[in-house]
């Protein structure tokens, strides 16, 4: 497994082109980026939401079993998202190969750490599944085994003791004393030698998963196995054969005759297995740091260093989580497994809250990071959301700031963010979402979208403003646009006076238009004696009111006659600006012209209500 | 919403699926041996590397209903839960008393049986195939469209090829894809059962919609107010621009860099394409035709959300402040001929659709999530408004051949399946029979019964099916439709899913 050997900082940078301007282009998380990792990052998201949503409640096994279920979860997406990257490998080397190799060394560690923390397997059954762990990860020998295989006649194939020593180093006996059989029958003179390996490879004792025995027993059994083997080696049974004497002596546990195997097992973690499974079957968890340790020092015996990889699974094995999750924060290229693995882990209870010096816990810190470094691209930030969603301290602070720098490009988008915002109520983002989709609209001369938008904002400022828009439209042309909105504003009239105003006197032109002369004029004047009206607006209403007054039936009762007049005078009386009116002709003209049809409303008025009295 | 002012006006209250049951056991998972190119796996322990264990996590993941756990979802609404009725359905009167509106109950299957009579492939594969009839992909965007491509007129198969476009990319793409064969694993452990991608063609801005024009063209609005005919060529499996009519929504300052107007929505009856936008604008176009044959310049003076034909000469757009306007393109009037609207809260409608076989049945899901059904022959209020999803209704879909199915998918991450098939128990359902080869109906037998479905009143006999088909989905489900047998969908978290068996 190689692993990037440059360390990569969460806050790497980019070359945007090799020149001599030198434009880099900063990127929180670098992987974000990558094509073939948004489906490791939408997959895992719902891994993510399902493990949040799950019952703390299920007690023991059966929560246990669903955390390891969870950890399987997220490692098959990895695996598949490596799957995907050889497919894209295939076609052009390069990055890709690299990308690959950081997945499985990431999938490499999760299974080590899924085994040792999540399942925390006990003495015996761990055992098994780190022997699971190497078989899984060390594969260069199944292209072997299919060369020997495929070959004629595989015992005689350069590779076929190789073959064996790799099945009996990785635990799978069946495998290999299906092999040796091979070898036997083309054999005769030695089968008595086969015979007996075979029925030592047959009779190792192996830890069961099932309780259906003690570690005790198993001991007993093993100990009696191992002298078995011990007389066989010291017979001479084998003398004859090196390569089963060797087998034989691994068998037993022999480090050294272990180690010449060095280039078979590659990896000094193998060795460590291979190394517990012939001498300590029944290692117990808290004992394997030492075996580890001197595994390591063992296999690389001072020739090179250890590399990050190492030490990050070193630190596993002495059971230090949080070393863990810091060497890998420093060595991979993107939060997405820190924060995932933190997560898990901090679900099955075992990171004691570790607070950080600014008062949160690691497994919100990395979340935080994670779900900023989504935020960042400009697609993927709609899953940032929920990983937010489930920071107790910070999420929400870091969510607002985040959400209002979404771009809003399109109607749809911003409902979605609206949407996000909304079921979370956040009302200051709610309103400036809406605003600038209304300022936008505004911009575009869609009032009434804009108004829409101010509606949904409840926004009482911006929609005074757009309906002073709609009714200066309507001074300047004479009609109003927009009509289908306007009619049917319904309950949200009441946001503002100015809408209010807007929407009623719209009514009024619609009752005027059926011929509703009564209830318009009633309307009428009571937008200007509730004072719904601007005062800018009152000499436009009494205009309005002309007609109303020169109808032939009379409209206005006497009393709303000396309202109006009423109106007139304060309009007139109240303006300070005097001179304006007796400067502009058509302005004293229309005055005059009411005065006029006030006076003689009021006569008509008298003489009808006079006359209806009287009869 | 206080006054919906119609007494025929029913609806029904409370939460949506909310308590989902099922689910929580684990996949299961399968063991595989999968030759990869360097890295073969050799995962003796059940968790498995390949398609098999990666198909059914991503559907556990993202768990599209199975036919094991959809019958224990709740009935998305508001009547009281009575889920294990239908496995043997209890007297109608039990039902009856229910308030007048809907009656909804819970659809319970046997699970079992279904898996009995397809499972029968091999081991690890067969047991893949009885759990699932969905298969998903995740493509690495986010998809705003699905479309089926319409078969022949006397296609015989199930649906195959289908579209997709792709929105809030910085390279969005229009994608063809096959949805596979089922059941047939392929070589090299690949599995058919995933849809995989004949071809695809960078789209400039979010695919806003989309919609075949005929067998080869599809018809493609953009969030810049472009609309685009794409032509995909069978023979070598290729996309190219057809014919673009760049900027045919636009906002006031067109000469501005941004003078775009997205375009919200199309639909398409050969060769007639008529196109709404942000802009308010309608736009009636002729495949042949370069130009635009008509414009409606500030039809709506908010964002038109969709638009679907009425009849050949009409159309029927939904705009932001939840009305619901026909509009007669024989008529030179710049006017919508009749307007209908959500009386009060003036909720933004999202979607529209019409019955197939009934043209005054139509139904438009809204900001709230709400479903109403109108009856266009009269009033101007909804028949009914349906309590549904609990965010935006993106889309409905009546079911083409099968109209008492209906179809809607919401920004809450939910699919629903609306089925008033049921509510005559006597009826025999064609669909229900099984196999999907009985699925394609001629419904002259059902129609009388079904007249009625969507706008009764009867509180005895419109009793409804409603099934959330995915439970457990966070992001929006953008899309759906519908075709035959046959299911796609695709959603916000970059997946698209295809149900082959939806009548199963």
């Amino acid at each position: 497994l190689c692993f990037p050997c440059c360390t990569h900082s969460p806050y790497s940078q980019a070359f945007l082109t090799p020149s001599s301007s030198r434009v880099f282009v900063v990127r929180r998380d670098q992987d974000i980026y990558i094509h073939t990792l948004r489906k490791l990052f939408n997959e895992s998201h719902g891994i993510f939401m399902g493990l949040q949503r799950s019952e703390e409640e299920l007690a023991g096994k059966s929560r246990k079993a669903q955390l390891v279920q969870v950890s399987k979860n997220y490692r098959s997406v990895i695996r598949a998202c490596m799957e995907d990257m050889h497919q894209a490998a295939a076609l052009k080397l390069g990055p890709a190969f690299l990308q690959v190799s950081i997945l499985s060394a990431m999938e490499l560690i999760w299974n080590l750490c899924e085994i040792l923390f999540v399942e925390a397997a006990t003495a015996g059954p761990l055992l098994l599944r780190l022997l699971d762990w190497v078989r899984l990860h060390v594969c260069d020998v199944d292209s072997m085994v299919r060369q020997v295989l495929s070959s004629e006649s595989p015992s005689k194939h350069k590779l076929f003791w190789n073959v064996v020593d790799v099945f009996v180093l990785q635990g799978r006996m069946d495998e290999a004393r299906h092999l040796l059989s091979k070898e036997a029958s083309a054999n005769p003179a030695s089968m008595n030698m086969y015979k007996i390996l075979d029925d030592l490879m047959k009779k190792m004792p192996v830890p069961s998963l099932g309780n259906t025995q003690t570690l005790t027993e198993l001991e007993l059994k093993w100990q009696h196995w191992h002298e078995e083997c011990q007389r066989y080696l010291q017979d001479g049974t084998f003398a004859s054969n090196p390569h089963m004497e060797s087998i034989c002596k691994i068998l037993l546990g022999d480090e050294d005759a272990i180690l010449e195997k060095k280039e078979l097992m590659t990896t000094w973690y193998h060795f460590l297995v291979t190394r517990l499974l012939y001498s300590h079957p029944t290692v117990k968890p808290m004992e394997l740091r030492f075996y580890a340790q001197s595994s390591m020092d063992l296999f690389l015996g001072g020739e090179s260093s250890p590399e990050p990889l190492d030490m990050i699974l070193m630190a596993a094995f002495e059971f230090e989580m949080h070393q863990v999750i810091k060497e890998c924060s420093i060595v991979l290229s993107n939060w997405w497994f820190v924060a995932h693995l933190t997560d898990l882990l901090d679900h099955c209870k075992l990171l004691q809250s570790h607070n950080l010096y600014f008062g949160s816990n690691m497994r919100e810190f990395l979340l935080l990071e994670y779900a900023s470094g989504l935020f960042s691209h400009h697609s993927l930030w709609q899953l940032g959301v929920d990983y937010f969603d489930h920071c107790p301290q910070f999420g929400r602070v870091y969510l607002e700031l985040h959400i209002e720098r979404v771009p809003l490009s399109t109607e749809q988008k911003a409902l979605k963010v609206l949407r996000i915002c909304e079921q979370r109520q956040m009302h200051e983002q709610v309103r400036s979402i809406c605003k600038i989709m209304a300022m936008k609209a505004l911009r575009n001369n869609r009032l009434g979208s804009a108004l829409s938008w101010s509606i949904r904002a409840k926004d009482a400022a911006f929609a005074t403003l757009i309906s002073d828009r709609f009714l200066k439209d309507y001074c300047e042309k004479g009609c109003f646009s927009d009509l289908d909105l306007i009619d049917n504003l319904g309950p949200s009239m009441l946001l503002s006076d100015r809408l209010t105003f807007l929407g009623k006197y719209r009514e009024f032109h619609r009752l005027y238009g059926e011929k509703r002369f009564a209830e318009a004029a009633r309307l009428l004047l009571t937008l200007m004696t509730a004072h719904i009206a601007p005062c800018s607006f009152w000499m436009t209403l009494l205009t309005d009111a002309l007609p109303l007054l020169e109808q032939k039936e009379v409209i206005f009762s006497a009393e709303q006659t000396y309202e109006l007049m009423r109106c007139l005078e304060d309009l007139t009386a109240g303006n300070p600006d005097k001179q304006k009116f007796q400067d502009d002709d058509v302005e004293t003209t229309k005055v005059e012209m009411l005065r006029l049809a006030l006076a003689r409303n009021l006569a008509r008025v008298i003489v009808k209500e006079g006359t209806v009295e009287g009869s | 919403m206080s006054c919906k002012g119609d007494t025929r006006t029913q609806r029904s209250r409370g939460g949506g699926p909310a308590e989902q049951t099922g689910n929580t056991a684990a996949p299961s998972r399968l063991p595989l041996f999968l030759p990869l190119p360097t890295r073969p796996a050799t995962d003796a322990e059940p968790i498995g590397a390949g398609a098999a264990a990666r198909r059914s996590q991503a559907e556990h993941s993202a768990a599209p209903a199975r036919p094991g756990n959809r019958g224990q979802q709740a009935p998305p609404g508001s009547y009281k839960r009575r889920g294990r009725l239908s496995a043997a359905p209890g007297p109608a009167r039990t039902r009856s008393r229910r308030a007048p509106g809907l009656s909804l109950r819970a659809r319970r299957r046997a699970a079992a049986n279904q898996r009995a009579r397809r499972g029968a492939g091999g081991s690890g594969r067969g047991a893949g195939a009885a759990m699932e009839d969905v298969s998903a992909k995740f493509v690495s965007q986010k998809i705003s469209r699905t479309r089926w491509r319409p078969l022949p007129a006397a296609a015989l198969q199930p649906p195959d090829v289908f579209a997709t476009g792709s929105w809030d990319n910085e390279d969005n793409r229009i994608s063809i894809w096959s949805a596979g064969d089922l059941g047939n694993a392929g070589l090299n452990g690949e599995y058919h059962g995933e849809p995989h991608l004949l071809c695809d063609i960078q789209h400039n801005g979010d695919v806003m919609d989309m919609q075949f024009l005929d067998q080869e063209r599809i018809v493609v609005a953009s969030s810049t107010g472009t609309v685009t005919i794409f032509r995909h060529h069978q023979n070598n499996q290729t996309l190219s621009a057809d014919h673009r009519w760049a900027k045919a929504h636009y906002h006031v300052d067109q000469d501005t860099s941004c003078g775009g107007a997205a375009c919200t929505g199309v639909v398409c009856n050969n060769p007639e394409i008529v196109t709404v936008g942000e802009d308010g604008r309608i736009n009636l176009f002729r495949a042949d035709q370069k130009d635009a044959v008509r414009t409606i310049d500030n039809a709506d003076s908010s964002t038109l959300h969709a638009v679907t034909f009425l009849r050949t000469t009409e159309i029927l757009t939904v705009n932001s402040i939840g009305q619901l306007k026909i509009w007669d393109l024989r008529q030179q009037r710049n006017e919508p001929s009749q307007i209908f609207s959500l009386a009060g809260d003036r909720v933004p409608l999202h979607c529209v659709d019409r019955h197939p076989n009934q043209q005054h049945i139509v139904a438009t899901g809204g900001q709230d999530g709400m479903l109403s059904i109108w009856d266009i022959r009269q009033g101007t209020m909804p028949v009914s408004l349906l309590n549904a999803h609990e965010a935006e209704m993106w889309e409905v879909h009546f079911h083409p051949s099968d109209p008492d199915h209906l179809f809607t998918c919401s920004e809450d991450g939910s699919l629903w399946h609306w089925d008033t098939s049921t509510n005559v128990s006597e009826k025999p359902s064609f669909l229900h029979q099984g196999g999907r080869s009985t699925a394609y109906l001629s419904h002259s037998t059902m129609n009388q019964s079904v007249v009625s479905a969507w706008l009764s009143n009867d509180p005895t006999k419109d009793r409804m099916e409603i099934t959330n088909l995915i439970p457990n989905q966070t992001l929006s489900v953008n899309s759906l439709d519908v075709l035959g047998p046959c299911l796609v969908y695709g959603t916000d978290a970059e997946a698209i899913y295809v149900n082959r068996q939806l009548f199963a």
